[in-house]
């Protein structure tokens, strides 16, 4: 008989669980928003992992939260932070050295991973909103679009605005100056999405680079940022197999 | 607090209506953060007692002191020579610069991209919250970085303020204007307390100064124990309280936990289990009540065994060589001992890194916290010099910058269990 594990990483924008058998095998998995009570869920999401998985009666043997919002996982047999989960994933899947860039809704992360799976060094995004899911969430409103059309308007522009700002309350208005200003709006998101990738960049270079670079977190399918991070480490930047499982499937494998 | 304090501080000339905003809170957060520890020395009771009283029984010592003809000096840095204020009958007391209460008002004279000490202290007496700043009769400033170098102008403009030039870097010529400094302190100081220097008073103050950090350094060393007889937490509030409680009391009380912690090491009793990460912490001063890291790390099941800090080791791990035949030849030893801190506003400064290694190797830490105030040019510069000297020595180190702000208290302990995570 097989035995199950469950990672659940509760995030700021949405909450992940990944059920795993006992061979490492993704059984289940579910995504769903976290909206206003981050412990209503985490059991939503592990419940509707367990029905994907469509095995009758299953019973988990260890649960391991992540995420932002671990510690009000109640159901949880241990907490661990996102940095080793997502270490703890790709690492899984890749097997050797490599860096793992994170870009989730709230922080952005960069993890030295050593060929033993360990991680050497990490850095987080200081306390606001510069170089996350949340900055480009905000810039999306602004140009009045979602975010997979923004990458795609990103991708068609043949130059790029400049936006300076950092901060995503002073590159809103800086995004909404350039509008004003009747630049062009594929431009404008070329520009954003350039920002955030110089912010990410900046922050793997002080970590130091690998060989091999993935990136993880839901900004993952965004190829217009993919692309600036590319260009600007001047390496090749890959996505993990299923970048916004990558934590909660880590914590699974933690909880093995 | 009795009421003979609020009349007190009413005389002082307090904002009260602030003022008991600010005691409100503090009554709040100390016991959340103190009481709730499991397995205190007993012998902290008096350091609680001390926090009960913060600014009710120990103002009123002060106002007695200078009722009986006594001074009272206000400091910010531990450059400035307590001896020499003791001496001379001077009481020397650091002043209030931890919490971000007094910010707000700091920052309608003060720019926002200043260290949260800095604005801290200006505001304190700005706003009229302090009974320490009201009843200091001068506050003595020193040049340590160019924050507070330029703010000790405008807080002259609200208070009486001397200020000590120190200089940056460790060479003869920089001793010798050092030592004209002190020269400089001693006129300044026997002119506002009315005393003279002699070898023999000078001696007695050096005496009590040192058994203070023998006593300290005591209460810390045993710290290095495992399993830890003491949390962090308490450890660092014995730290700060010695910036202003009497000195003789004072030592008697850290060497009563002193005490109290040699039996729990014969017990191998402690506070944390034997087998927690153990952590060590370098960087900027914790002024009370700034208990920020300490709690996060600490709730988060890591004992902090050491601080190389201006309230921790760079304090109390240096004495004053007593045996001198002059009066000058102490007055020489003194500005040896305070010459020999290794802060960061000195260039170049590798002996700092060494401190910082031999304190990781003693205190059998895993792992160093570096702890920096939000726009402290000096030490957040000096971090990567840090980072490369441990780097090389294979001691895991984590960088972490913050202020008083409670904002990121969540994303700092995620930064902390992921570090220790990886140890």
């Amino acid at each position: 008989m097989e035995l199950y594990f469950a990672g659940i990483d509760v995030g700021s924008i949405t909450t992940k669980a990944v059920i795993i058998s006992d061979k490492k095998r993704i059984v289940g998995s579910a995504i769903l928003p976290t909206g206003f009570s981050a412990s209503k869920s985490a059991i939503d999401v592990l419940n509707l992992a367990k029905e994907k998985a469509g095995i009758k009666n299953i019973a988990i043997s260890r649960i391991v939260a992540t995420g932002y919002g671990r510690n009000l996982v109640s159901s949880a047999d241990r907490k661990v932070t996102e940095i080793t989960c997502h270490a703890r994933g790709a690492f899984e899947r890749i097997g050797t050295a490599l860096n793992l860039i994170d870009i989730g809704g709230q922080d952005s992360k960069v993890i030295a991973i050593t060929s033993s799976g360990k991680v050497d060094k990490f850095i987080m995004n200081e306390r606001c909103a510069a170089g996350t899911g949340r900055f480009l969430e905000v810039m999306a409103r602004a140009l009045e679009t979602d975010l997979e059309n923004m990458s795609k308007m990103a991708l068609n522009a043949n130059s790029r605005s400049h936006i300076n700002s950092l901060c995503t309350v002073f590159a809103e208005t800086e995004v909404i100056g350039l509008i004003a200003k009747g630049a062009d709006r594929d431009e404008i998101a070329s520009g954003i999405c350039w920002s955030v990738a110089e912010r990410i960049a900046g922050m793997a270079k002080k970590v130091g680079i690998n060989d091999l670079v993935y990136i993880s977190g839901g900004v993952a399918y965004n190829e217009a940022v993919i692309n600036a991070l590319k260009k600007q480490l001047d390496k090749d930047v890959k996505m993990i197999d299923e970048p916004q499982l990558n934590g909660a499937y880590g914590a699974a494998l933690i909880g093995l | 607090m009795s009421s003979d304090s609020r009349e007190m501080w009413a005389e002082l000339g307090l904002n009260m209506k602030k003022h008991d905003e600010l005691l409100s809170i503090l009554g709040k957060v100390y016991p959340e953060i103190y009481h709730k520890q499991n397995n205190r020395p007993k012998s902290m009771m008096y350091f609680d007692f001390v926090i009960s009283e913060i600014h009710g029984l120990r103002v009123k010592e002060l106002i007695d002191h200078k009722n009986k003809g006594g001074k009272v000096f206000g400091t910010f840095c531990l450059y400035v020579p307590d001896e020499i204020i003791n001496a001379l009958n001077g009481i020397s007391i650091g002043l209030c610069a931890g919490t971000d209460f007094s910010i707000p008002d700091a920052e309608t004279v003060l720019p926002r991209n200043l260290c949260s000490l800095i604005k801290s202290f200006y505001g304190f007496k700005s706003a009229k919250i302090c009974p320490y700043f009201e009843v200091a009769d001068v506050v003595i400033g020193e040049t340590t970085c160019d924050g507070k170098t330029k703010t000790y102008e405008l807080l002259g403009n609200i208070h009486p303020v001397y200020v000590i030039e120190i200089p940056h870097r460790k060479n003869e010529e920089s001793f010798k204007l050092w030592r004209k400094e002190i020269d400089k302190f001693i006129e300044k100081a026997e002119q506002i307390t009315g005393e003279k220097l002699s070898l023999e008073n000078l001696r007695n103050a050096v005496k009590m100064n040192n058994n203070k950090r023998l006593a300290l350094q005591r209460m810390n060393s045993l710290r290095w124990n495992i399993p830890t007889p003491i949390s962090g937490k308490d450890a660092l509030l014995i730290n700060q309280v010695a910036f202003y409680d009497d000195v003789i009391r004072f030592t008697d009380s850290v060497n009563k936990v002193a005490d109290e912690l040699e039996e729990r090491v014969a017990k191998k009793e402690g506070t944390f289990p034997a087998d927690a990460i153990r952590l060590m912490t370098s960087g900027t001063p914790y002024a009370i009540p700034n208990w920020k890291l300490h709690h996060v790390v600490e709730t988060s099941g890591y004992p902090i065994v050491a601080e190389e800090s201006c309230v921790g080791s760079r304090y109390f791990s240096e004495l004053v060589n007593e045996n001198a035949d002059s009066l000058d030849e102490l007055i020489d030893n003194i500005a040896k001992r305070y010459f020999n801190i290794h802060c960061a506003c000195f260039t170049p400064n590798d002996e700092r890194l060494d401190d910082i290694v031999d304190l990781y190797k003693k205190s059998k830490a895993k792992g160093i916290i570096n702890y920096t105030l939000n726009f402290c040019t000096p030490y957040l510069v000096e971090s990567q010099k840090i980072k490369e000297r441990m780097d090389k020595e294979g001691i895991p180190f984590l960088n972490l910058e913050s202020d008083y702000g409670m904002g990121d208290v969540e994303q700092l302990a995620t930064r902390i269990q992921a570090f220790v995570e990886s140890i």
